[in-house]
């Protein structure tokens, strides 16, 4: 038994809230997120950049970023918008959808900053 | 001309066997596999089975005088031979759409696989396929929600979903088995199952089984902040008693049930299906019985047939099989059915086995459900095979886990991430599936465990029912 390790889970312990898609793995570096939106533009899907207050993370409708950058291919471009949402909105989750309009649904989403989880 | 009536037996060929045909864009086509009695000639037992499972009887009767008989009779119009197996042929017959009753897959099975598989002119029969005309799937309500509506009632995009079916099957308490639900849920399933055959026996009530597992759910989704479920198990012996459960499931704001389509019953199956949809409630389907159809080559349903069935009837999951588990099912068969369950237009292909180009107009897809003895070691081929329209289900592979099924569900959730990225970042995943977990594991205790408990289990049996190419 010495060597079982408990799942470090709780309600009081705000770490333990998840962001959905790659929210089990650790924090993506730079580079990471760069293949991340590469793929979203090779696939075809518009970007979209979405943020909200961190008590308000459940709701379906976090606040849009502008619009979704329709057609935008170049990667730098969108990165930088992600940075001025996070700039504008420091304390908030922002999380970036590409968006598949023949299935009219998200084909990826990723949350790229966390604010402080409740 | 008006025609004499002309008592005594007809060879069937003389009505039914019509190669000459041209199939109409509204008729039903069914492929048959036949296996005649020796001596039978092929065309005569082609025409048989178009007439038995349409019009035909053994005889003349003088009724058949006062109807259109050769409007509404089925038409064998083709024959081939099956690759690498002489003792059987495919016939293909037509059939007109106004022989079925609008949204009744039961009719239309009724029909096509009623009394002509007793017949005895046959050895064995099996329908491999049917080319449903998109002016009949129109005529059905189909999955209750579909995939894209379930991506977004539960949050989920870019990922397969993961499941755990509960174990044991069969003998746990209510809160017991709530608890399991629970720990599953909190390490990152996004749903939980009950196992088919729970229902509501004397040992777990079906009402206290569904009060437990609600409260696992919501108080796993506080925790991790994310969207769960699991499918609460309506199948009952009566449709009422069906209806009542799903009620209640409702009531408490549970999110997803599930049906056994075969077991329980198309007609209960596409009632229920109906009410999903006007309730905004997801519907999981599980296939009990469906070997018992579908898994001898020569004889029964091929599992194609069963999930064009499922997807007329109505459900937003169905199992597939998994390719590479404990259960029984041929790759490029498999990839056939799960195009069948999501896509829109799905071609012929017989190198998938899939006989007939089906178009589904504007019917919803379904998500292939892959269960049954698969764990973190299967996530790369899984990822691969199933892409992202999934449900992934580890049951032995989550609550096996040596620290518990929480430890379980985390190691399966980065397992999936970890596939998933590096798919998206180009990466060959099925080869370098060791590569990915391995490093995926230098942050997750609880998927270096797992890889270390199940490094060794594999399932090599070959398949008895293989595609016909030849093999001879």
């Amino acid at each position: 038994m010495s060597d079982m390790q408990d799942y470090k889970s709780s309600l009081s312990d705000t770490s333990s809230r998840k962001f959905e898609t790659f929210s089990y793995l650790p924090a993506m570096d730079a580079k990471q997120i760069r293949k991340q939106i590469e793929y979203i533009v090779s696939k075809g899907w518009n970007p979209g950049i979405e943020h909200t207050e961190p008590e308000n993370a459940r709701s379906h409708y976090w606040y849009m970023w502008k619009l979704p950058l329709f057609g935008e291919t170049d990667v730098d471009a969108i990165l930088a918008e992600v940075e001025n949402c996070h700039k504008a909105h420091p304390k908030n989750h922002i999380r970036l959808l590409g968006f598949d309009n023949f299935a009219q649904s998200a084909g990826a989403a990723m949350v790229i900053y966390r604010g402080k989880t409740v | 001309m008006a025609k004499k009536y002309d008592a005594g037996v007809k060879e069937y060929r003389e009505t039914y066997w019509m190669p000459e045909y041209t199939p109409k864009d509204t008729d039903i086509l069914a492929c048959f596999k036949v296996t005649p009695q020796p001596g039978v000639p092929r065309e005569e037992v082609a025409a048989a089975v178009a007439a038995e499972s349409s019009t035909g009887t053994w005889t003349t009767v003088w009724t058949d005088l006062l109807t259109d008989l050769d409007y509404y009779k089925g038409r064998a119009y083709a024959i081939e031979d099956v690759p690498g197996d002489d003792t059987c042929f495919y016939a293909f017959v037509a059939y007109p759409i106004d022989l079925f009753e609008e949204g009744s897959v039961v009719n239309v099975m009724t029909s096509l696989v009623g009394n002509v598989f007793g017949f005895k002119a046959l050895r064995a029969l099996r329908l491999e396929d049917i080319r449903f005309p998109v002016a009949y799937v129109m005529t059905c309500n189909g999955p209750p929600q579909g995939i894209q509506v379930e991506r977004d009632l539960l949050n989920k995009y870019g990922r397969p979903l993961l499941g755990c079916t509960i174990k044991p099957k069969l003998g746990l308490s209510a809160k017991n088995y709530g608890r399991a639900c629970y720990e599953g849920l909190r390490g990152g399933l996004d749903f939980t199952k009950d196992d088919e055959n729970v229902n509501s026996q004397p040992f777990m009530r079906w009402r206290h089984r569904f009060d437990f597992v609600m409260e696992a759910i919501e108080k796993a989704e506080k925790e991790t902040g994310e969207r769960k479920g699991h499918y609460l198990n309506v199948t009952a012996p009566t449709s009422d008693e069906m209806m009542k459960r799903a009620e209640y499931a409702k009531e408490i704001g549970a999110p997803i049930i599930m049906h056994d389509y075969i077991t329980g019953g198309w007609s209960a199956n596409t009632q229920l299906a109906q009410w999903c949809q006007d309730n905004g409630m997801l519907l999981h389907i599980h296939r009990a019985m469906h070997a018992v159809l579908d898994r001898n080559p020569h004889h029964g349903i091929h599992f194609r047939v069963l999930t064009k069935i499922l997807r007329l009837s109505g459900g937003d999951h169905l199992h597939s099989g998994t390719v590479v588990g404990k259960l029984e099912g041929d790759r490029e068969a498999t990839l056939g059915w799960i195009d069948i369950m999501r896509d829109q237009y799905i071609k012929e292909d017989r190198s998938r086995g899939i006989f007939f180009d089906q178009d589904w107009g504007a019917m919803p897809g379904v998500l292939p459900v892959a269960s049954g003895g698969i764990h973190v070691w299967h996530m790369p081929a899984l990822v691969s095979i199933f892409g992202d329209d999934s449900v992934l289900q580890f049951g032995g592979g989550t609550l096996g886990h040596p620290w518990g099924n929480a430890a379980g569900a985390a190691a399966n959730r980065v397992a999936v991430e970890a596939c998933v990225e590096a798919r998206n970042e180009g990466r060959e995943i099925e080869k370098e599936g060791k590569d990915i977990l391995t490093n995926a594991a230098k942050s997750s205790p609880e998927l270096k465990m797992a890889m270390e408990t199940w490094k060794e289990i594999k399932f090599e049996f070959d398949t008895v029912d293989k595609l016909d190419v030849s093999h001879k």
